[in-house]
């Protein structure tokens, strides 16, 4: 379609080099006169938003390589670096992070759109499976960026993903040995994921040149099905799909901008706050949730090998979708039969991905078993059939007649998909009862200062939870993110840089070796960060029972507990993300010095109602009247628990305020940027109408 | 289709003005977000707080440095040469006639007053960035091994292709045995 170009420069220059390199005319022909079919609807939009992700994911991780130490003993801390100390680099981590799970959102929606109007079918077959690949590719990049923050999640999930391979038969330890580069996950893991990290998202970009050649070769398929035939069908690239697309990326960025700025840790999981530790596998496994139904489908066959098997094939077999359903008309609009069914697969996709994140046990596994095989029925016996038995409604004769109907008929009755949401809402709720049923243990919900969109830490608050922890739980746990200079940061506690001066020179820091080669003590700067109680983890252990007081510096981001449906829903709109404060303040006030009948506390261990297993090996630790505040605040344990959760929080996130600060400003401007990209579409296109 | 932009696109129908507002209202927007958001990409280069907080003032003690001698501290990444300077080096960077410098700056000038025995100079050479070697070359001060500098003793250039002074860094003497950098 996008034949030799006639386009002339009349610049000498452009003139000079276009005669040896036909780059502008190629650029004119594919995105300038390039003719697009103009019923094109927003779902098309999503390419345009895709390229965009792919670039600034690119660039955000190419600064942060720019800033990340890839060696199992520092990766953690430096990513800690980034976001405390950097410049902006909270923002930029946000960014990359986010933008994977926004990648991933835009690439599904890109997925279905092709599904539904049958972009894969002939003559597409390769632009299609082009798509697969950079899925794929995708997959794997995001796998890989996942394990590079080194938490407990990113080697626990390395791990799980890389023992997948240990089920093929005779090869298969030796495989994973080969991707470890040692007997277990480690340094050699996490360099070379680091380093393919960083090769795969140029691979998945010259797939994606592929892609769109493909794309500029075929042409664009379009909603009504049926190829262009002439002129009027068509709208040249630039402006039409350009301003439309802009329009479109728009609004996805504004979308993007409430995760960057709002609910940074909403997609990400409480556990990766944890450094990894090889030795403790959380809980709950469970991998990042554009994975998930994978991950469903994985578990829900009960053999290592066809479990592996089934995994893999679900994806591949979206390559030979071309082949499966071999119905003559594209659009499932023309499609009675095919379009329920399509909307049944899109709820199938949701609650498996929904049973991914569960644990597997009980309900959960038989409604895994039945969604893996409704899944595999769709494309090797719903789609196949269908093009057998199914009689299309007629598709319209041109795409200009297309656009005529449309102000037609538009209420289509949409039965499957109000079953299909009955039956999906019937399940989960079926689930969430069983998940109420175990336990009554949730941290009751706090009022914070620095929730919601406009929160900002209370100074005093601050500097009360800093007494409290200096005085009380600096006894045994460390803070050995925060530095006696992040006291003075904007944002924090406030306190002047003299008052920081003298609070560091009360601490004795060790340093060394001097020019005769020991160590010595000298008083803290503001640059040194706050000493460990103990010299290492084994001495913190034996002081404490064999427990380990954790590090608090990202305690508040570290803990967490589940909400459950539908709460997780409205948290995304209310912003709600205080789980983490919520829960310190209930273990600190939650001891109870006799448990309850019928549970039993082994010898050295306390009880405590909010602890997972409710056994803890740190005595209750406040009692009232202990700390003395100088502002006349209450000397109640309750108190006590509210300042120093609201103090781990800052700890956890410094720049909070600041985040939450820039939002509102991008807020505003994504926002008038997005009308005034509506109308400039509109006047545009006012000329196609 | 003549292409390249939007705005030659325009049929000119009824209301030109408006409709032109809008779409140089729109790139308008569009650029100042753009510029906006290069603002983060290019300053997260610059020195993150914890270097900047590593480049705090630092103090030195000078009663192991015996005349003659010298030392090489860091700070900020920088080498700083501490030299006790004798009599005969004293001399011979203040006899010399200042306008014949190329960089022309009095020896007092470069010391603190009553401490004039001791020169404290950025070890970077102000041609490319070498680091000279103390007591060499002609002047009695620093030799520039990288393409030949040569500094007098009380650091400032002599002979070479550095066009300039080895830079004295902030300092000032706290005690009579003591400074402190930065
Ligand atoms: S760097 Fe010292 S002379 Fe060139």
């Amino acid at each position: 379609m996008s034949g030799p170009s006639d386009f002339q420069p009349t610049n000498p220059v452009l003139k000079w080099i276009e005669r040896r390199l036909p780059i502008f005319g190629l650029m004119h022909s594919s995105f300038v006169a390039y003719p697009t079919p103009r019923n094109l609807n927003y779902w098309w939009t999503f390419g345009a938003i895709l390229s965009m992700m792919l670039g600034l994911q690119i660039l955000t991780g190419v600064i942060l390589a720019m800033h990340y130490t890839p060696n199992a003993d520092l990766a953690f801390r430096s990513v800690e670096l980034i976001v405390r100390d950097v410049n902006y680099g909270w923002l930029l981590r946000n960014m990359h992070a986010a933008g994977a799970s926004m990648f991933f959102f835009a690439v599904y929606i890109h997925m279905f759109r092709g599904l539904y109007y049958g972009s894969y079918k002939e003559p597409r077959e390769v632009l299609w499976i082009l798509g697969v690949i950079i899925y794929l590719l995708m997959m794997a990049t995001g796998f890989m960026g996942y394990v590079l923050p080194w938490g407990q999640m990113s080697f626990w999930g390395a791990t799980v993903i890389t023992n997948l391979f240990s089920a093929i038969p005779y090869v298969g330890d030796s495989i994973v040995t080969l991707l470890w580069g040692g007997y277990s996950v480690g340094n050699p893991t996490l360099n070379r994921f680091f380093s393919l990290h960083y090769l795969l998202p140029f691979l998945i970009a010259g797939v994606v040149v592929l892609h769109v050649w493909a794309l500029h070769v075929a042409g664009q398929n379009n909603p009504a099905g049926v190829e262009p035939k002439t002129e009027k069908d068509t709208v040249p690239f630039t402006p039409y799909a350009t301003i439309k697309d802009m329009f479109g990326v728009s609004c996805f960025l504004i979308f993007f901008a409430w995760f960057i700025f709002y609910m940074p840790n909403y997609l990400g999981d409480a556990d990766n706050y944890i450094p990894a530790n090889p030795g403790v596998t959380p809980a709950h496994i469970v991998p990042e949730w554009y994975y998930l139904p994978f991950y469903a489908i994985l578990r829900s066959i009960p053999n290592k090998l066809a479990g592996v098997v089934a995994m893999f094939s679900a994806i591949i077999v979206l390559a030979f979708l071309p082949w499966l359903d071999t119905a003559k008309t594209r659009s499932s609009k023309y499609r009675p039969l095919a379009k329920q069914f399509f909307w049944i697969f899109v709820v199938v996709c949701v609650l498996l991905g929904y049973l991914g994140s569960q644990p597997p046990e009980g309900i959960y596994v038989i409604a895994g078993r039945i969604l893996t095989v409704c899944y595999f029925a769709y494309f090797l016996i719903v789609l196949p059939l269908l093009s057998r038995i199914e009689t299309p409604r007629p598709v319209p004769n041109s795409i200009a007649d297309d656009v005529l109907a449309k102000t037609g008929s538009k209420a289509a009755p949409m039965v499957s998909t109000v079953i299909a949401l009955v039956l999906a809402g019937g399940l989960v709720a079926a689930s969430v009862q069983n998940a109420r049923a175990a336990e009554d243990n949730t941290p009751p919900s706090q009022k914070w200062s620095f929730a919601g969109p406009f929160g900002k830490y209370d100074r005093g608050s601050l500097q009360r939870g800093l007494k409290v922890y200096k005085e009380v739980c600096s006894n045994c746990h460390s803070l050995s993110y925060i530095a006696f200079r992040n006291l003075a940061d904007p944002g924090g506690p406030g306190y002047s840089e003299a008052q920081v001066k003298a609070l560091a020179a009360e601490y004795k820091i060790k340093d060394g070796p001097n020019d005769s080669g020991d160590m010595f003590e000298r008083p803290g700067r503001p640059a040194d960060y706050f000493p460990s109680p103990f010299p290492n983890d084994q001495a913190a252990r034996a002081a404490n029972g064999g427990g380990l007081p954790p590090d608090l510096s990202l305690i508040a981001k570290a803990r967490s507990y589940e909400r459950g449906f539908p709460w997780f829903i409205f948290d995304f709109f209310t912003q709600f993300q205080e789980q983490g404060p919520n829960y310190i303040v209930a273990l600190l006030t939650g001891f109870e010095d006799k448990p309850p009948p019928g549970v039993s506390i082994p010898e050295g261990s306390y009880y405590n109602k909010y602890f997972p297993g409710h056994a803890i090996k740190m005595p209750k630790p406040l009692s009232d009247g202990q700390v003395t505040f100088d502002d006349g605040s209450p000397a109640t344990v309750q108190q006590y628990a509210h300042d120093v959760a609201t103090f781990l929080m800052w700890a956890a996130e410094p720049h909070m305020e600041a985040r939450k600060r820039l939002g509102l400003q991008v807020f505003v401007f994504l926002i008038i940027f997005a009308f005034l990209m509506y109308f400039t579409k509109r006047k545009v296109w006012a000329n196609a109408h | 289709m003549k292409g390249l932009g939007i705005v030659t696109t325009a049929s000119s129908a009824e209301h030109p003005t408006r409709r032109d507002f809008l779409f140089v209202a729109t790139g308008a927007f569009a650029a100042v977000g753009g510029v906006a958001t290069l603002w983060p990409l290019v300053s997260q280069m610059n020195p993150d707080a914890a270097t900047i907080a590593a480049g705090a003032p630092i103090e030195v003690d000078l009663t192991p440095i015996a005349q003659g001698q010298d030392i090489k501290v860091f700070w900020r990444g920088k080498p700083i040469y501490i030299m006790n300077r004798t009599k005969k080096q004293i001399e011979e960077a203040r006899s010399v006639a200042v306008d014949s410098l190329r960089d022309p700056q009095t020896d007092q000038s470069r010391v603190k007053e009553g401490h004039d025995n001791w020169l404290v100079v950025i070890g970077i050479c102000t041609h490319l960035g070498c680091i000279p070697i103390a007591h060499e070359g002609n002047y009695d001060g620093f030799f520039c091994p990288c393409h030949g500098s040569q500094y007098d003793s009380s650091g400032r250039i002599r002979q070479g292709p550095a066009p300039l002074n080895l830079a004295v860094p902030p300092y000032q003497f706290v005690s009579d045995t003591k400074i402190q950098i930065g």
